[in-house]
């Protein structure tokens, strides 16, 4: 395969003044990606400051209750900041600071990337700048003031459909205006290589874990690995462990929101087509003419209209298997995991959890699924709670 | 003489870049026809995209507005012929690699041929990613342009040793749109460009009055000017013919007055 490819997927299509800093990106990676004392920081910081490794919990109610395969849920929602971001904000930021960069830039769907990244530079001592669409930060409002308390300034971005892909644009623009100081932070396996790459790679940590753990606990691999797919950084460091182990089957949740015919979705792996847009060529939603399409799902993580291209590439070869949830049976599975688990999960994972709930009871007694639980559910309680027609405004109360 | 190498035959070049629709189609093949009567030397036409993120807010306002209009791909290919057959001033597409690659980059290509394009800007395909596009474009006779930035350095030279038409020079860093001051250093790009190969240089990216095209037309064969003349269309629509047409003559002008 071409460097940077996926198959036919990836690539580079950015600007030509971002070129050289992708380059330098790249070769900084390659150098540090095997350097005893990077690796050993970061390690470092996964377990003392994010408290990797996470767990792997038996869910057994759950399981019981399907009626169907053993349940187990891989706790990123127990990561320092909430969720999976951490893990590969962690790695970029150590990065960008052995690069020399002063300063980091991130776009954010839901404010999970922009908290970790706010947490990093925090940590790190850098300047950090978030572009939010305007519609995610009031869908978000408290995310946004995490990212303010943590020492960053966040943008909401005004341009097109206000939500994810307007704040990567934005972003993208950002990094062109200041490139020399900056290191842009991309938040998921998506953008111009070698991002998808080095995001993977650092969440990679999630399906390293759950095989280790699965062998300690169960003595075997799983049977299907679950995980939410919006610009795929959880269900890729989910999966890339398992991509050589052919038994293990590997689904990918994608975002329907009101129906995938429905005009209101984001469902790209079911409805979209191949396209380049975001430095990369991968499968977006769009029409005839490549305009990208506006997309809608009740979570701001997953409204986006493109996938990362490695995703795209399992899916061409069949190594994954992706599947539309909407909106309703995502907040059902919210509610259902709340209930059953005590474990209130971000609205983005809760596409794996319904997804479970649809194929755990299919299967035999003895087959084993993991659902990577990819964030905590706190930021969604008051969107979740609008879409039930709850009102939460205490001065009512 | 080859449609690109006129460009650079009458002095330094102007070079106006226009969203095709913005605000309709109509009034996009008037302004092309007055622009290249005005003394235009090519007339870049974008085709509009969702999401155009090389350009700054004025550019990507009339992207909206000329999406927004419903115009498409083919209608301006139906519009790019219609003016050719009155007007012989050399003409540009610049859009994204979305726009192109969606439509299939040999049909979209056959069709520029067909139609009267003489050549194709594409931002986001650097030249990592040339192989895609250019082939076909030669194939198809169309001039793939290349373009560096004031961060490019070591890349220049590559660049350039492959480059053909002219090389689009990057003022400044960042998005497309009018700026108080260009960067000082610009000029040495054009050297690292000429000391590899012979090639007409135009600069854009910020560039909005006389004065500065002046300047820096010392360096460059061409001064690209985008964001400055969609201004006006996004003032004063449909009325925006005339003053569109003083500025062309005024810039053509002024870059040509130091030169002479």
């Amino acid at each position: 395969m071409k460097k940077g490819r996926f198959g036919t997927h990836g690539g580079q299509y950015v600007p030509e003044t971002l070129m050289n800093a992708i380059h330098e990106l790249e070769e900084a990676y390659h150098y540090y990606k095997n350097e005893e004392s990077f690796q050993r920081e970061l390690n470092q910081l996964l377990q003392t400051y994010a408290g990797r490794p996470s767990s792997l919990y038996y869910a057994e109610k759950m399981s019981k209750d399907l009626g169907g395969a053993k349940i187990y849920l891989k706790r990123e929602d127990l990561n320092h900041t909430g969720s999976h971001k951490i893990n590969n904000v962690l790695g970029q930021v150590l990065l960008a600071k052995k690069m020399g960069k002063t300063r980091v830039i991130a776009e954010t769907g839901a404010g999970q990337h922009g908290v970790a990244t706010a947490t990093a530079a925090a940590l790190f001592g850098m300047e950090c700048e978030i572009f939010m669409g305007l519609e995610d930060t009031q869908r978000q409002a408290m995310n946004v003031y995490r990212m303010k308390l943590l020492g960053a300034k966040v943008h909401p971005v005004t341009s097109g459909t206000q939500t994810l892909k307007d704040a990567v644009n934005e972003t993208m623009r950002e990094w062109t205006k200041r490139v020399t100081d900056t290191h842009y932070v991309l938040g998921s396996v998506m953008g111009p290589h070698p991002f998808p790459t080095i995001v993977r790679d650092f969440q990679s940590i999630i399906g390293q874990e759950i095989k280790e753990q699965m062998i300690a606990l169960e003595g075997r691999l799983p049977d299907a690995i679950l995980a939410c797919v919006g610009g795929g950084s959880n269900a890729m460091g989910a999966f890339y462990e398992f991509i050589k182990d052919k038994e293990v089957a590997l689904i990918g949740c994608e975002a329907a929101g009101h129906g995938i015919h429905s005009g209101k979705t984001a469902a790209t792996m079911t409805i979209g087509s191949l396209g380049i847009f975001h430095g990369m060529k991968s499968y977006f939603c769009q029409d005839p003419y490549g305009q990208i399409a506006p997309v809608y799902s009740i979570s701001a993580g997953l409204d986006y209209p493109g996938v990362g291209p490695e995703h795209a590439y399992l899916k061409d070869i069949g190594r994954a298997e992706y599947v539309p949830i909407t909106d309703e049976e995502a907040v059902s599975a919210f509610e259902y995991l709340s209930r059953i688990e005590g474990i209130i999960p971000a609205i983005e994972s809760a596409h794996a959890i319904a997804y479970a709930r649809k194929m755990a009871p299919k299967l035999p007694q003895d087959q084993i699924m993991v659902i990577c639980l990819s964030g905590r559910g706190d930021k969604d309680v008051a969107a979740i709670a609008r879409y039930r027609g709850v009102n939460l405004n205490e001065s009512n109360g | 003489m080859n449609p690109m190498d006129k460009i650079f035959s009458n002095g330094k070049a102007f070079i106006p870049f226009i969203t095709a629709g913005d605000p309709c189609l109509s009034f996009t093949e008037e302004l092309i026809l007055e622009m290249a009567a005005a003394g235009a030397d090519l007339i870049e036409i974008g085709i509009p995209f969702s999401d155009p993120i090389a350009e700054g807010p004025v550019i990507q306002a009339a992207n909206i507005r000329a999406l927004s209009n419903g115009v498409t791909t083919d209608q301006i290919f139906e519009m790019v012929r219609r003016v050719r057959k009155t007007c012989n001033v050399p003409l540009a597409f610049m859009t994204y690699a979305n726009p192109v690659f969606s439509y299939g980059i040999e049909t979209f290509l056959k069709n520029c041929k067909e139609t009267g394009i003489n050549a194709l800007i594409i931002p986001d395909v650097p030249f990592e990613e040339h192989e895609e596009f250019k082939p076909l474009c030669k194939e198809f006779d169309i001039s793939f342009i290349s373009m560096i930035a004031p961060t490019s350095e070591n890349r220049i030279k590559t660049i350039a040793e492959s480059s053909e038409g002219f090389i689009y020079c990057v003022s400044s860093l960042g998005v497309t749109g009018m700026r108080n001051e260009i960067n000082r250093h610009v000029e040495d790009m054009v050297k690292s460009v000429k000391e590899v190969k012979d090639i007409p240089c135009a600069l854009g990216f910020g560039i909005s009055n006389p004065m500065q095209a002046r300047e820096k037309a010392q360096y460059f064969d061409g001064i690209i000017v985008g964001s400055a003349i969609v201004n006006i269309i996004a003032d004063h629509g449909l009325d925006s013919i005339p003053r569109v047409k003083a500025f062309v003559k005024e810039m053509k002008a002024a870059i040509n007055s130091l030169s002479s």
